[in-house]
C-alpha cells in the first residue's frame, strides 16, 4: 500500500540550529506486523515478570505488530542503539532526548495521527525536551520526581522539609549527626540538584535553571558537594544497593526515586519522601520515533496505545511513576489511582525541574557543559 | 622383462591435488592455517587498542565539547590534573595492596597444598580454592557488600564478642577508615582479595610443587635451620611463581570497575573513570588516555617480571 506518502517538509529545512530536515509521517497504513522498541528496563511489560502488568499482549492482537523489546540501561546505551540503528522506537529520558534529535536519529511526529494526544498532560504537550522549535519530535510516556527519602524512625514526626539534611552537616531529631548516614546519587547531573538548592538559598547567584550554570554558579554549586562528599559514605548508583544501603548500612536519609519508596514501604520498612521546599530535580520520559523507522504504521499504533490503553494507569504503579495521561490516575483503565498519582508527586509537577543534557550553549550565554560535569564530580567525589 | 612399478600413484580426486599442493609448497598451508587467528589477533584484538591509542591524542573542544581529531598530548596532561591523577594513585595503590595481601595469605596455602597435602586433601584443596570462581562473580561482590555493612555479619560478631570499640578505632584510622566496612578502602580491598586470591594461589603452587625435595634435604644435610631453608632455597624458587600470580591479582585489580562501585567510598578508580567519561560525557579521548595507564604500568611490570626471571619456566 501507498498510503504512507513521506513529505519532505520544506519549511522545516528554514529552521536553524538543531533542527534537522526531515520528513513526517502523514498517514497511518497498514500495519507491518512488528514494532522494536529501545526501553528501559520494566518500561515495556508483556505479564512476564509478574502477570497483571501486561499492557503489551492486548496491542499485539488488537493491531497485528509483534512487539520487541531491547532494553536499555543508560541514556547512553540508548544514544547509541538508536546510533546503530535496526529500530522503530525508544523511551528516552531528557538527557538523551535533545541528542537524538540535535543527533537526526529521531523524527518528528505527526501530532494529528495520534487521537489520543489530546488527553495529554497540557503541561507536557510541548515539554522542551521533545519539542525544538515547535516541533514535536515524541510522545510524552512517564515522567517522574526525585524524592527525598527519610527513615520515619529517625525523623519521627518532624520529616525534613529541606534538601539540607543531606547537603549541610547537622544534628537530626534523633540527637545523632547526619555524618556518614545520608547518600547522593552517584551521578554527575546531581550537580543539578545542588546547583537548585542554592537557587533557593542563595538567590543573590542568579541561577535560573539548575541545569545552565555559568561558571560562578558552578563552582558554588561544586562548593556545597564538597561539603556534602564529608557527610557522604557512599554514593548510591544502582537502585536495590540504595535500598540495601538504607537497610543494612544506617543511611537514613537520601535524593532517591518512588520506586525506591514504595519497594520498601512495600517491605514495611520504615520510610517516606517529601518534596521538600526548594523543589525536586526529575525525569521524564518520551517515546521518539527513529528517523528511518521501517516500520512506521505499527510505530505510530504503539504511541497511540501507549496513551490510549492500560499502559499509562499500570506503568505508574508498576515504576512508581506519573502518568503523561492525567486521565489515567482516575479514570480507572488500569491499576492507578488518584492517590497513588498524588503519592507519586503528580500535583508537584511546578516544583520539578526535568533532567535535561547540559550544553554549553545556553540561553544566559556561555554555560558549563555536560562533560566537565562529569569530570569535576569525578573529582568531587575523590575529595578534591 | 617386469613391468616397472609406478612409484607415483595417479590422483584420485580433489583431496589428492590439494595435498600434493600443500607437499610442494608447505608455506601456502602454513598460511591458510595461521591465517585467521593472526587475523583476529591483529585486526580484532591489537586493532581496536591502536583505536584506542589514536583516540587518546585526541582532545576535547573545550567550548563544544566536540572532539578534534588532531595530534595533541593535552589530553595526557589532563591525567596530571589532581582530581584525575588521584584516580591513578588510588587504583595503583590498590593493586599493589591487593598483591601484597594476595601473596601473604596465599603463599602458606600454596605451601601446604604443594608440600603436605596429599590424595584425597588435594582435591580437597583444588575445589576450596576453585570453588569461589565457579560461581557469578556479581553474586559474590554483593555478598560481600551484606557481609560488610554496618548492620551485617561482621559488625554483629565484633559487637557480640565487645569488640566494637576496636572496629570503630580502626574504621576511625584516616584514609582507610569510613562509616562502616562496606563504605571503607578496607572493605574494597578485602573484596579484591577475595575475589583474586585463587589467581595467586595456583601459579604459586606450581612454582612450589617444582622445588626438588632434593634440594631441601641437602639443605639440612649442610646444616640450615628450617628457616634458613626457606628464606634462601623455598622462597627463591618459588619467586616466578609469585611474580605470575601477582601479574594476575595487579592487573585484574587494575582494570576491575564493578567492586569500587559496589564497595567502597564512591571514589572512582581507572575503570569508573573509563566507564564514565566514554558514556554521556562523550569525553572518549580522556578515557582513552585514562585506559593507556594500566598498559603502561603493566608494560612496566612485566619488563621487572622478566628480568626477575617470572617467565623462565615457560
Amino acid at each position: 500500500m501507498k498510503t504512507i506518502r513521506l513529505m519532505g517538509t520544506t519549511a522545516l529545512a528554514v529552521l536553524t540550529g538543531i533542527t534537522p530536515v526531515l520528513a513526517q509521517v502523514t498517514a497511518i497504513g497498514a500495519p507491518e506486523g512488528q514494532v522494536n522498541i529501545v526501553a528501559w528496563a520494566g518500561y515495556i511489560e508483556r505479564g512476564e515478570t509478574v502477570k497483571d502488568f501486561d499492557w503489551v499482549t492486548k496491542f499485539e492482537t488488537a493491531s497485528g505488530c509483534k512487539v520487541s523489546v531491547k532494553t536499555a540501561n543508560t541514556s547512553d546505551e540508548m544514544v547509541a542503539l538508536m546510533n546503530e540503528g535496526g529500530f522503530d522506537l525508544v523511551t528516552a529520558s531528557g538527557d538523551a532526548s535533545l541528542r537524538l534529535i540535535a543527533g537526526k536519529r529521531v523524527q518528528p511526529i505527526n501530532i494529528d495521527l495520534i487521537p489520543s494526544w489530546s488527553t495529554v498532560d497540557d503541561r507536557l504537550k510541548s515539554a522542551p525536551w521533545h519539542t525544538v522549535d515547535g516541533i514535536h519530535y515524541g510522545v510524552p510516556y512517564m515522567w517522574g520526581p526525585n524524592v527525598l527519602m527519610y527513615n520515619t524512625d529517625v525523623f519521627g514526626d518532624k520529616p525534613p522539609t529541606s534538601w539540607n539534611v543531606v547537603f549541610e552537616e547537622m544534628t537530626l531529631p534523633d540527637g545523632k549527626s547526619n555524618k556518614g548516614r545520608v547518600q547522593a546519587y552517584d551521578g554527575p547531573i546531581h550537580i543539578a540538584d545542588a546547583a537548585q538548592y542554592l537557587m533557593f538559598h542563595k538567590p543573590e547567584l542568579g541561577i535560573t535553571s539548575p541545569y545552565e550554570l555559568n561558571d560562578d554558579q558552578y563552582k558554588a554549586a561544586l562548593d556545597l558537594l564538597r561539603g556534602q562528599r564529608a557527610l557522604v559514605g557512599r554514593y548510591w548508583h544502582d537502585a536495590f544497593i540504595q535500598m540495601d544501603d538504607f537497610k543494612n548500612e544506617g543511611v537514613v536519609a537520601s535524593g532517591t526515586w518512588p520506586f525506591q519508596v514504595n519497594l520498601l514501604q512495600g517491605d514495611k520498612f520504615p520510610v517516606a519522601s517529601v518534596i521538600p521546599q526548594e523543589g525536586a530535580t526529575g525525569w521524564a520520559d518520551t517515546t521518539m520515533m527513529h528517523v528511518d523507522s521501517e516500520n512506521p504504521n505499527c510505530s505510530y499504533m504503539w504511541m497511540e496505545h501507549s496513551l490510549a490503553s492500560n499502559l499509562q494507569a499500570d506503568l505508574s504503579v508498576w515504576f512508581g511513576a506519573n502518568p503523561a495521561v492525567p486521565a489515567a490516575c482516575t479514570d480507572g483503565r488500569g491499576m492507578q489511582t488518584a492517590e497513588g498519582c498524588t503519592k507519586n508527586g503528580l500535583d508537584d509537577f511546578e516544583r520539578i525541574r526535568f533532567w535535561t543534557t547540559p550544553v554549553s550553549k545556553c540561553p544566559a550565554g556561555d554555560c558549563v557543559p555536560y562533560y566537565r560535569w562529569v569530570s569535576d564530580y569525578i573529582g568531587v567525589i575523590g575529595g578534591r | 622383462m617386469m613391468t616397472t612399478n609406478r612409484a607415483i600413484l595417479p590422483e584420485r580426486g580433489l583431496g589428492d591435488r590439494l595435498s600434493a599442493l600443500f607437499w610442494r609448497k608447505p608455506n601456502l598451508l602454513l598460511v591458510l592455517l595461521l591465517a585467521p587467528p593472526v587475523l583476529w589477533l591483529g585486526v580484532v584484538y591489537l586493532g581496536s587498542l591502536v583505536a584506542l591509542l589514536i583516540q587518546s591524542f585526541y582532545s576535547i573542544d573545550e567550548f563544544s565539547g566536540v572532539i578534534v581529531p588532531e595530534f595533541t598530548l593535552a589530553t595526557y596532561a589532563e591525567l596530571l590534573r589532581p582530581s584525575n591523577f588521584d584516580i591513578i594513585v588510588r587504583t595503583v595503590t590498590m593493586a599493589a595492596a591487593v598483591t601484597l595481601g594476595a601473596a601473604v595469605i596465599g603463599f602458606p596455602l600454596a605451601y601446604f597444598a604443594a608440600r603436605y597435602a596429599r590424595g584425597k586433601w588435594k582435591a580437597v584443596f583444588y575445589l576450596g580454592i576453585m570453588l569461589p570462581l565457579w560461581s557469578s562473580y556479581l553474586v559474590k561482590v554483593y555478598a560481600w557488600k551484606l557481609i560488610l555493612a554496618k548492620e551485617g555479619i561482621i559488625g554483629w560478631a565484633v559487637e557480640g564478642l565487645g569488640g566494637s570499640a576496636v572496629l570503630n578505632s580502626v574504621l576511625a584510622l584516616p584514609v582507610i577508615g569510613g562509616t562502616s566496612l562496606s563504605t571503607s578502602y578496607i572493605g574494597t580491598w578485602l573484596v579484591f582479595l577475595y575475589v583474586w586470591l585463587p589467581y595467586m594461589i595456583l601459579p604459586m603452587q606450581a612454582s612450589l610443587e617444582r622445588v626438588p625435595v632434593s634440594m631441601l634435604e641437602a639443605s639440612s644435610d649442610l646444616g640450615a635451620t628450617r628457616w634458613q631453608t626457606f628464606r634462601t632455597v623455598v622462597f627463591p624458587l618459588a619467586m616466578p611463581g609469585i611474580i605470575a600470580g601477582s601479574i594476575f591479582t595487579f592487573s585484574l585489580t587494575l582494570g576491575d570497575y564493578i567492586i569500587p562501585q559496589i564497595i567502597g567510598s564512591s571514589r572512582r578508580f581507572i575503570g569508573q573513570a573509563v566507564y564514565q567519561l566514554q558514556g554521556t560525557a562523550g569525553n572518549v579521548p580522556l578515557a582513552a588516555a585514562f585506559a593507556v595507564v594500566p598498559i603502561v604500568i603493566m608494560v612496566v611490570y612485566l619488563t621487572i617480571a622478566r628480568r626477575k626471571g617470572a617467565f623462565d619456566a615457560l
